[in-house]
Order: C-alpha cells, then sequence, then structure tokens
C-alpha cells in the first residue's frame, strides 16, 4: 500500500469515524445531563425559549458597540479565519472532486486566483491569532495544551496544501492519478489529523456555539431581559 | 490555564475539613451542579481571553488574572475531571490536574472578592457562556468546603440564626415602630391577613430607613392592604450570594410561605438586586408546582402603579442619570421600567456611556460590597463609574437598589464626591401628588 493509498483509504475512513463517534460521544455527555428546568414564572409578554435562543445565536454574531475597538478587530481576525478555512475547503476545486468521489456531492468552484488570496489571508490571520495568544497576558494565562494542539492542527493543512499546490487546478483535475504523490499524502494525512482531534479539543465550539448561546438566549429571555 | 501567579491574598476558612475533605467536597458539589447549560458553557469555552474587556476588575486594574474565564477554571477542571466526555482518560493520564487547596485558596478571592455575579461577560462572549451562573456554582462548592471570605461567612451565620443579615425577627416590630414614629407613617407588622406581604433590605431596617417608610407611604396611597412579617421580612438572600443553597432556600421559603400563610397573593421585594435574583428567579426550585404568589421588585410595583393611576408624581424637569442595578436590569429584565418611572417623574435622562444591560455593575453585588477584604478594588472600580457620571452633567444620579448606593455612597464617601446616588423609590414617595 503506498503512502498515499493509505491517507486515501485506512487513514481517511479512521479520521471519519473518530471524527463522527468522537462529536456524537461529545454531545451525548452533555445531554445526558439533567436539564435543570426554569421553573419560575416567565417575564410576562417574554419570547418563547427557541425566539429567545435564535435571537442570541444572531445577536452574538457581532460584539456590541460599548466594547472596545479591540474587541472588534479580534472579532473580525475570528471572522478572517473561519471564514478563509471554509472558502479554502468549500471553494477549491480539486477538494470539491475529493468531496465527490467521496459522497458524489459537487458544487462550483472558485477560481484558483481566490483560493490563492484566500489561503494567504487565512495564514495570516492565524499567525495574527497565534501571536496575540502567545504575548498577550490574558490569553497567555488562559491557553492550555488545547489551543497549541488546535492551533497547529487547523494550520498544518494550509501550509501543507499549499505545499502541494503547485499546478493550477485544471491541470490537477485533467490528469486521472495524482503525481506529487508524497505532498498529497501529508496533506491528507494533516486534514485527516483536524478529524482526528475535532471532537477532544476546543474545534468542537463549531458545533457546540450555538448550544451555549441558545442556553443564555433562553435563560435571558425567559427574564423578559433585551439583550 | 495557569494559575494566577501571585502570592497567595489573604484568604478564608470555616469548620475543621481536613485539606484533602475540602477538595473533595468542594469537588463534589461542582459535579452535583451541572445540568446541559453548565456543561455546554464549560465545553465550549475557546479561551478567546474577550471576557476580559467587559469584567469591570480587569478594566479597573488591567490584571489578567480577573479575566473572567479564568474564574471558572476550578470548576472547569472538576468537569473534564469528572464529568467531562473523556473524564475517565482524563483522570488516569491526569491530563488536567484536580484543584489543590491552594488553589480553591486562591480562587476565593477570584470568586467571591472579585466577581460580582453581574452577567457583563456574557454579552461579549462569543458563545454566550454565562460566566455569572457558574461563580455561583463554584460558590456553592466553596461554601460547603468552607472556604468563604470570613466577613460573608459571619452574615451567614447570622442569618442562619435569625433569618436576617440586620436583626432577629423579634425586635423588627420595634424597629418598624421607630421608623414610623421617626417619618410620620404607619408600618403595619404581623398582621393575620393581608394582600402584599412587603419586605425589606437589611439597609432599610438600619440606615436607609428613609426608602422603608417611602414604600409604606408609596403602598397607602395606592390603596394597598399590607404588612410586614416578623417571619419573612429580610429578602436579601445572604445565601443566594455566598453559595450556600440550604440558606437560600430557608430565606425564599420564610418570604413566600409567610405570604401564604397570611393570604397574601404578592410578595413586594425591596430596592435590592440579589433579592429579585434569588426571589423572583430562583423560587421555583424549591416549589414543586408553581410558585404560590407573584413576587415582584419595588421598581415593577412603582411602574405598575404609575400606569394604573394608583399613584401620582409630581414633575421634577431636572436631569438625571441612572446606574442600572445588575440583578435587576441585566439579569432582571426591568430596563424599561424604571426608565418609564424615571419619565414620570419628568426627568431629563442623560444615559451613562455604557447603560441598560451593558452597564457596569457598581463593584459591590454578589455580597462583595460587605466583603471589607475587596474594598480597594472597589474602589477602582467605583472610579470608573464616577467618571461616566461625571461625563452626563447630571444633576440627579438615581439607581433602584439599596446595595448599590451603599458601594456608591462608600465610594463618594472615600473620594469626596459629592453626589450621592439617589433612590428611585425615594424619590417617587417625596413627590407623591394626590
Ligand atoms: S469570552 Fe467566552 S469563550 Fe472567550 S474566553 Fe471568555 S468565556 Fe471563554
Ligand atoms: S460576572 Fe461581572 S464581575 Fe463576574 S466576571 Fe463577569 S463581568 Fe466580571
Amino acid at each position: 500500500m503506498t503512502l498515499l493509498e493509505f491517507a486515501r483509504g485506512p487513514a481517511l475512513a479512521f479520521a471519519i469515524a473518530v471524527f463522527l463517534l468522537g462529536s456524537a460521544w461529545r454531545l451525548w455527555t452533555i445531554f445526558r445531563l439533567p436539564r435543570l428546568a426554569d421553573r419560575s414564572p416567565a417575564r410576562e409578554g417574554a419570547a418563547s425559549p427557541a425566539a429567545g435562543a435564535l435571537h442570541a445565536i444572531v445577536r452574538a454574531m457581532w460584539p456590541r458597540r460599548s466594547f472596545a475597538r479591540w474587541t472588534h478587530f479580534l472579532t473580525l481576525n475570528g471572522y478572517v479565519f473561519h471564514v478563509g478555512l471554509a472558502v479554502v475547503f468549500f471553494g477549491y476545486a480539486p477538494h470539491i472532486a475529493f468531496v465527490r468521489r467521496l459522497t458524489g456531492l459537487s458544487w462550483p468552484a472558485f477560481p484558483d486566483p481566490v483560493m490563492y488570496v484566500a489561503a494567504g489571508v487565512t495564514i495570516v490571520s492565524l499567525l495574527f491569532a497565534l501571536l496575540w495568544r502567545l504575548t498577550d497576558p490574558v490569553r497567555k494565562t488562559l491557553s492550555t495544551a488545547d489551543d497549541t494542539i488546535s492551533w497547529t492542527v487547523t494550520f498544518l493543512p494550509l501550509l501543507t496544501g499549499m505545499a502541494a499546490t503547485s499546478e493550477p487546478s485544471a491541470a490537477i483535475l485533467a490528469r486521472d492519478h495524482a503525481i506529487y504523490t508524497t505532498a498529497l499524502s501529508i496533506h491528507l494525512l494533516s486534514a485527516e489529523l483536524l478529524l482526528v482531534w475535532f471532537p477532544f479539543g476546543k474545534l468542537m465550539h463549531a458545533v457546540l456555539f450555538a448550544f451555549s448561546r441558545g442556553a443564555s438566549g433562553i435563560r435571558l429571555s425567559h427574564r423578559g431581559v433585551n439583550v | 490555564m495557569s494559575a494566577p501567579n501571585r502570592p497567595i491574598p489573604a484568604f478564608d476558612r470555616q469548620g475543621e475539613l481536613s485539606q484533602s475533605e475540602r477538595i473533595d467536597v468542594a469537588m463534589r458539589s461542582f459535579v452535583r451542579d451541572f445540568g446541559w447549560t453548565a456543561a455546554l458553557h464549560v465545553e465550549s469555552c475557546v479561551r478567546c481571553g474577550l471576557c476580559a474587556e467587559a469584567c469591570h476588575f480587569y478594566r479597573a486594574t488591567g490584571d489578567a488574572k480577573y479575566t473572567p474565564a479564568l474564574k471558572l477554571e476550578p470548576i472547569r477542571r472538576a468537569y473534564f475531571r469528572e464529568v467531562g466526555p473523556f473524564a475517565p482518560i482524563v483522570r488516569a493520564l491526569d491530563l488536567v490536574p484536580r484543584p489543590t487547596t491552594g488553589d480553591l485558596e486562591r480562587w476565593q478571592e477570584l470568586v467571591y472578592d472579585s466577581c460580582n455575579m453581574c452577567g457583563r461577560c456574557t454579552l461579549v462572549c462569543p458563545m454566550g457562556i454565562d460566566i455569572a451562573e457558574l461563580v455561583r456554582d463554584m460558590r456553592h462548592g466553596m461554601f460547603v468546603a468552607g472556604l468563604v471570605p470570613e466577613r460573608l461567612a459571619l452574615m451567614d451565620r447570622a442569618a442562619r440564626q435569625w433569618g436576617s443579615t440586620a436583626t432577629p425577627g423579634e425586635d423588627l416590630p420595634d424597629i418598624l415602630a421607630e421608623v414610623s414614629e421617626r417619618y410620620g407613617v404607619a408600618i403595619p407588622c404581623d398582621l393575620d391577613r393581608a394582600d402584599m406581604l412587603v419586605t425589606a433590605a437589611p439597609a432599610e431596617l438600619t440606615e436607609h430607613t428613609k426608602a422603608l417608610a417611602g414604600a409604606a407611604k408609596i403602598l397607602d396611597r395606592a390603596g394597598v392592604r399590607w404588612t410586614m412579617h416578623r417571619e419573612g421580612f429580610d429578602a436579601s438572600n445572604v445565601g443566594f450570594n455566598n453559595g450556600d443553597v440550604e440558606l437560600q432556600e430557608r430565606l425564599t421559603r420564610a418570604l413566600i410561605d409567610t405570604a401564604v400563610k397570611i393570604g397574601a397573593k404578592t410578595v413586594l421585594l425591596p430596592e435590592c438586586g440579589h433579592a429579585y435574583g434569588a426571589a423572583r428567579w430562583e423560587a421555583g426550585k424549591w416549589y414543586a408546582g408553581e410558585v404560590p404568589v407573584r413576587v415582584i421588585h419595588m421598581t415593577e410595583f412603582l411602574d405598575e402603579s404609575l400606569a394604573a393611576g394608583k399613584i401620582r408624581v409630581r414633575r421634577i424637569g431636572e436631569s438625571a442619570t441612572f446606574h442600572d442595578p445588575c440583578q435587576i436590569v441585566r439579569r432582571g429584565g426591568l430596563e424599561a421600567a424604571a426608565r418609564r418611572v424615571l419619565a414620570a417623574l419628568g426627568f431629563e435622562l442623560r444615559e451613562l456611556q455604557d447603560h441598560g444591560v451593558t452597564g457596569f455593575c457598581c463593584g459591590g453585588g454578589g455580597g462583595v460590597v460587605s466583603n471589607v477584604r475587596s474594598a480597594p478594588l472597589r474602589a477602582r472600580v467605583f472610579e470608573m463609574k464616577k467618571a461616566q457620571v461625571e461625563a452626563t452633567g447630571a444633576k440627579h444620579f438615581v439607581t433602584s437598589c439599596g446595595q448599590c448606593r451603599i458601594t456608591l455612597e462608600q465610594g463618594a464617601k472615600a473620594t469626596q464626591w459629592t453626589k450621592s446616588p439617589e433612590s428611585l423609590l425615594e424619590l417617587v414617595a417625596d413627590n407623591l401628588v394626590d
């Protein structure tokens, strides 16, 4: 079995299994806990729990005016790398071809220059986030090993992906087999590392954020707090 | 997360538990408190640190140890070691260290001296984490472990014995008689039947008696059949603040059961934030079905009485700014009610730069005002509020919580500031018209 066959076969299957089962397990261990429902009478005219949750999920997308400018800047940086990662993963033609092989699903790709810019901006933004974490006293105090691991497994696929991209997408897709197999294998394995780590660390916030915001939204809207 | 890298500040202990017993009971309590919401909130923190900027203790000092997310460290560890999805592995490999007594002692300062459970941090948190509520869960564990600031523990003991931190119930009739005489207003006590049980904050039985007399005036003008009662009169629930759940239940039941006993349909809470948090939003914990009476805050009562035309007030027609008490506004939902009362008084309202749900805490909430140790920290927080009040140029500085008033009065005194916070209730009482 070649390295590429390994990366595309058993390693990929393993990573997807860990990702799905691990995430499901993590969610289950939260929701098996008691509900501890709020038994106080709701404020007259309070929004329904669903409306309260939804409002909180949407409201938390951008900080309020009363918070300082650097909060807005950090939030913006967060958006840059989140959106950048999504564009790079979902918009790059060879990624779409990869997903189509696995699932049969496909969608139009962005042109290559857009992808290069997106990857570049995402890398800079992630480097900025790292720098901030390593230098700012608040973030230094809060950081755990999870932050280092999560940052690394997010950054590696970008880096290895750039290394594996030495030709235009059209040329890559025109061939029926990969020629830069080592670079591609390493790229795939790095992405699989991200999938494997996902359920164990803070990357899981990609799923939890809605529940977490929603839970506070339900609590506060029950009280008629206009957040 | 790293422990605050400082010498351990003064900490207090109660009881005779050994070091390891303290950790065991604290950990058991932390673990017991986890339901969905708390678990989601511990799980979803991304350690972005944005919450620091929302917290007045961090803002006033610039010290990273006051970062809200860090205040939760012991309970976070308890979660991942005992409750979380991979707890057995975490424990076996010691991936998350078990808190030590040293940690808990260090965190005593962070959860009792430098957190008001004001909830401002939740508003900036991209995950919407309710840190205030988790700090309360931490206080439950700290309380059972006997690791509470001594001053708060002392108040706890008084309340356990007397049902109040101010006075034993037997003395209530005498205190009320004195207030009646001083202000020339009748304050009914221990009536067998009434429609409304009226309660007080401890300060209203000592230095803020004018507020109590004002309440009596307004209640009479509104035509309410009311009484105070020695079996349930102090609404400021020290159990709620300290993390003493048993006492919290006892104090809440004293109010509600007394109301039921005298046939009252409503419990009127004083101008006190934590009284509202405890009785309005948490009484449901102790009553299996529905809470058998309506529980309302003084601000709601004023608002409703004005709206219904049961009382009328003279329009003052001057400028005022308003300090939003956290438990009543950000955690209680009465932002608009207070402003309607201010409007009825004819004030030209000049809002603080941060107001309504984003207003800064006075720095005294959650029992911090009674915690002598935190006085220097409170003074720095006060400077932030003072600057915002001065920037409005408003003539009056109004609020609707007696605890906030005490905190702000202390700050004003320490800085020779001439502005004194006024009570919304007292302003209504002083300006009643026929
Ligand atoms: S803002 Fe929220 S997610 Fe960020 S560190 Fe604070 S609690 Fe955690
Ligand atoms: S609840 Fe208030 S005092 Fe406590 S950490 Fe949050 S902002 Fe600071």
